[in-house]
């Protein structure tokens, strides 16, 4: 029996037309040119189905911002005594949960500067060097200031989140968590 | 009238669809890349309006799946010729 569809090169086992062959054989044909249609036609729903979970990400990257949204300011906490932190040192405290660790640092007398102590690039953590004015990363040597936070090489492109402190007579409070995108 | 594609005739359709979806996935990846950066950066006014556009492209490519398959359920020529 021929096949009525000039496109196909090649003949079934059971000399059906080739639309009304078994499924698995119309997915795995023996023509190259069909062969060729078929892998594109798959790719393509493939893609698809990529384009579907960039969209479920999205809508997770939503639903994350609306938790955030809804959890507020963070409350203040005692950090530590002013005492505790003698000028060019530095000491690790957790804020605003015990998941965060940042860092605290006493460049000068009466500088206090706080950061987020995980990388921008891939969270780990970071180490003040006061001496180098600077904060480095060393998984990636990626490097921030110290005055800003900001990224000044290596691989990171955002600045370490700033948390803001306040002086309560001798005592060192954090007030909130300062991210930012440049 | 019913039309009916040869199989290189089907074989441009497939490759301009696979064109189109491959660009419109491409836009999707630098915009989810860029809705992080910047949800991580604290800017909470950027991931609504990103997902609505993603939800768009999601759209535009389930469109032109839905044709891949009406394309494909069509013989390649006319079986009465």
């Amino acid at each position: 029996m021929v096949d009525q569809d000039r496109d196909y090169l090649s003949q079934a086992p059971d000399g059906k037309p080739h639309g009304e062959q078994p499924q698995w054989r119309q997915d795995f044909p023996v023509d190259i040119p069909q062969d060729n249609y078929v892998s594109r036609r798959e790719f393509t729903k493939f893609l698809v189905l990529t384009s579907a979970a960039f969209t479920v990400g999205q809508m997770w990257i939503v639903w994350e911002n609306w938790r955030r949204a809804r959890r507020g300011a963070p409350p203040a906490q005692k950090i530590a005594d002013l005492k505790d932190l003698p000028v060019g040192s530095s000491l690790v405290f957790h804020y605003p949960t015990h998941s965060e660790p940042c860092l605290l640092m006493r460049p000068d007398e009466n500088t206090l500067l706080a950061y987020g102590q995980k990388c921008t690039h891939l969270s780990c953590a970071v180490i003040p060097e006061l001496e180098k004015k600077r904060l480095a990363c060393p998984c990636h040597h990626g490097y921030f200031s110290l005055e800003e936070g900001r990224p000044i090489a290596g691989p990171p492109r955002r600045p370490l989140p700033r948390i803001t402190v306040e002086l309560r007579g001798d005592e060192i409070y954090a007030t909130g968590v300062e991210l930012r995108t440049v | 009238m019913k039309k009916y594609f040869t199989r290189a005739q089907k074989m441009v359709v497939v490759q301009g669809i696979l064109c189109l979806v491959l660009m419109i996935d491409i836009i999707q990846l630098w915009l989810i890349t860029a809705t992080m950066n910047s949800y991580l950066g604290g800017d909470s006014g950027v991931p609504v309006p990103a997902a609505i556009f993603s939800v768009i492209c999601l759209l535009l490519n389930l469109g032109l799946l839905k044709f891949l398959y009406a394309l494909d359920r069509k013989p390649n020529t006319n079986p009465e010729k």
